[in-house]
Order: structure tokens, then sequence, then C-alpha cells
């Protein structure tokens, strides 16, 4: 059992390596059944753990919720003339 | 001819086509519309930018990838199936053009194949601030977003290829693992220490942003080792 006022130490427990494995699996839906339950019951009982994949899952939340930033004007000009477009360049 | 009689089944049909976005701008697309053309510019050009921008990282590089994308999009329109969204079948030429960029720049040290897996365990996480439970107003600023994007822009080459296609493109693990020829395994292994090193950098900068706020919330309750440690 990793002591969880030592994260240094925590992460050092074999269970948590093999967690690390699992992750992105986990949070993207695609880990099997038996190593889900295999995975929570040890996230029950380790918090950093437990941190790591909310925070996992946060972090690729927050990438695929970002909206599109804009074109740079120029750029859109540019792409407008290459296309020969440029007729619809002030439409936006 | 119109008839006033007919105007109800004629919304009837614009409510049935209109959740599709895509299936009028496409028919419009492939009859030479040259508006529809311009629509589709303006609906996915920001995306394709940013995209090639983040996997070449050359201004210069990324805006010939996306005039050559919508080339080619011009060219390819009348064979396009309409089994992808639209956005996707323009990301996944934008992607494939800036790999063969990739490819030409760095024949020699550009290999995808090289092993990206280490042993040293520096993947291992190290901040452990659970951000997860801060408001909206401070998960969601454009500073803490600008500094994802930054984190992205520092993954290495090899990682931050993967990430792109898979996270920002959102190509499933098996097309991304096509698209760069490498083993599913591989771009498991890719995507994860990808994931991690910007999960790390997101909790320390959370971690530093919201104790120097001060916002008189609660704090997250979790242990935070080194709250300053990247910053
Ligand atoms: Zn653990």
């Amino acid at each position: 059992m990793p002591d969880l006022h030592h994260p240094d130490e925590a992460h050092r427990s074999p269970d948590c390596r093999q967690m690390l494995s699992r992750l992105s699996d986990y949070v993207d839906g695609e880990l099997d059944e038996a190593l889900c339950r295999e995975l929570e019951l040890h996230m029950a009982g380790c918090e950093n753990c437990r941190i790591v994949v909310d925070t996992l899952r946060m972090t690729v939340d927050l990438v695929h919720t970002a909206p599109a930033p804009d074109l740079p004007e120029e750029v859109r000009t540019r792409l407008y003339v290459s296309l020969r477009l440029d007729p619809y360049l002030k439409r936006k | 001819m119109f008839h006033p009689a007919n105007s109800g089944i004629v919304e009837v049909m614009t409510l049935i086509t209109t959740p599709d976005d895509d299936g009028q701008l496409i028919e419009r697309l492939k009859a030479g519309d040259q508006a529809a053309y311009a629509e589709m510019v303006d609906a996915h050009a920001g995306r394709i930018y940013h995209l090639a921008l983040r996997m070449v990282g050359d201004e210069a590089a990324a805006e010939d990838i996306l005039q050559e994308t919508f080339l080619n999009a011009f060219r390819a329109i009348q064979s396009f199936e309409g089994r992808a969204q639209l956005g996707t079948w323009l990301y996944r030429i934008a992607s494939n053009m800036a790999l063969m960029h990739l490819r030409k720049k760095q024949p020699v040290t550009f290999s995808l194949d090289a092993p990206a897996e280490n042993t040293d365990g520096d993947d291992l996480p190290r901040q452990f601030f659970d951000f997860c439970c801060l408001p909206e107003r401070d998960l969601l600023t454009d500073e803490a977003r600008a500094e994802l994007f930054a984190a992205v822009d520092d993954l290495p080459e090899t990682l931050r290829v993967v990430f792109v296609l898979r996270d920002l493109e959102g190509l499933s693990t098996q097309e991304t693992a096509e698209a760069l020829d490498l083993s599913v395994p591989a771009v498991k292994t890719r995507l994860m220490r990808a994931r991690l090193a910007l999960r790390e950098r997101l909790s320390a900068y959370f971690a530093h942003s919201t104790i120097s706020a001060e916002t008189g919330g609660a704090l997250p309750g979790a242990v935070s080792p080194q709250p300053d440690a990247r910053l």
C-alpha cells in the first residue's frame, strides 16, 4: 500500500506503474472490463492514481473542446487568391 | 411552379435535411457552386492551418499545406462519398500532406519508427494537484489553453505527431497507426506519453495559478508536493 503523503513513493509501487500503462485506454473507454475493475479497485485505495486518472481525462477533454483558432487574415486572403475564390473574400 | 399548398412539404424536407449540415453543402460543391467552396474553406481553414502548423512547426509550410489541402479537396470532391464527415476528410488530406512534408524535410532523422518508449521513468506523474474540481471559469481560460497548446508544441516530434492525429484530429488508434506506419501498441504508448506530459504541465500550471490567484474558493484537497516545480 503506497504512502499517499509521499507521491514519490506512491508512484514507485508496481501497481501504480501498471496502472499508468493502462490509463490512456481507460480514459478512451477502450480497456476491457476486467482490467477496468482492477484499475478502479486500485484507484479506490490510491488517491494519487485517482487524481492522475481524473486530471488526465480532464486534459484530454480540454484538448477535445478547444475552439478552432482563427485563421490569420493575411493567410486567409492568400488562400482565397490561390483557390481563385477572391470574389468571395469579403463574405465572412 | 411554387404552390403555397406545397410549402408545408418543403418545410418538412428542409427539416429532414438540415441535421446533416454537410449533405446540402456537398451537393452544392459537387455542382461546382463557388459560394459553397468559400463556405467550406471558411468552415475548416482555421483548424486545418493550426493542425498543419502544430505538426510541422513552420508557418510558411503550414500555409502551403493549407492551400494544397483545399486544391486537392476541390479536385477530389466528386469522389467524396460522404461516409466520413467533410471535416474529417479534409483533416485527413491535410495530415497526409504534413507527414509528407516532415518526411521530405528530415529524410534521415524523421523516423516515426524510432523507439519512443523510455525506460528511465521520467513519464511517472510528479504533479498531484487535482484540478478537476476547479470551476469552469478557471479551467477554460485563454491562458490555460495557451499553456496546454504550448505544451503540445514542446512535445518531441514522435509523440506530437501521434497526439495531433489522435486527439486533435480525432483519428482512431487504428487510423493513426496506418497514417504513420506504426503498430497499434506503439501509437497507444506514444499517445499515453504525450497525454501524461500535457497533464503534468497543466497540473503545474493550475496548481500555481490557483494558489497565486487566491480565488477564495476551497482549494482541491489533493497534495501538491511541488506546486511550482515547473514554473
Ligand atoms: Zn496508485
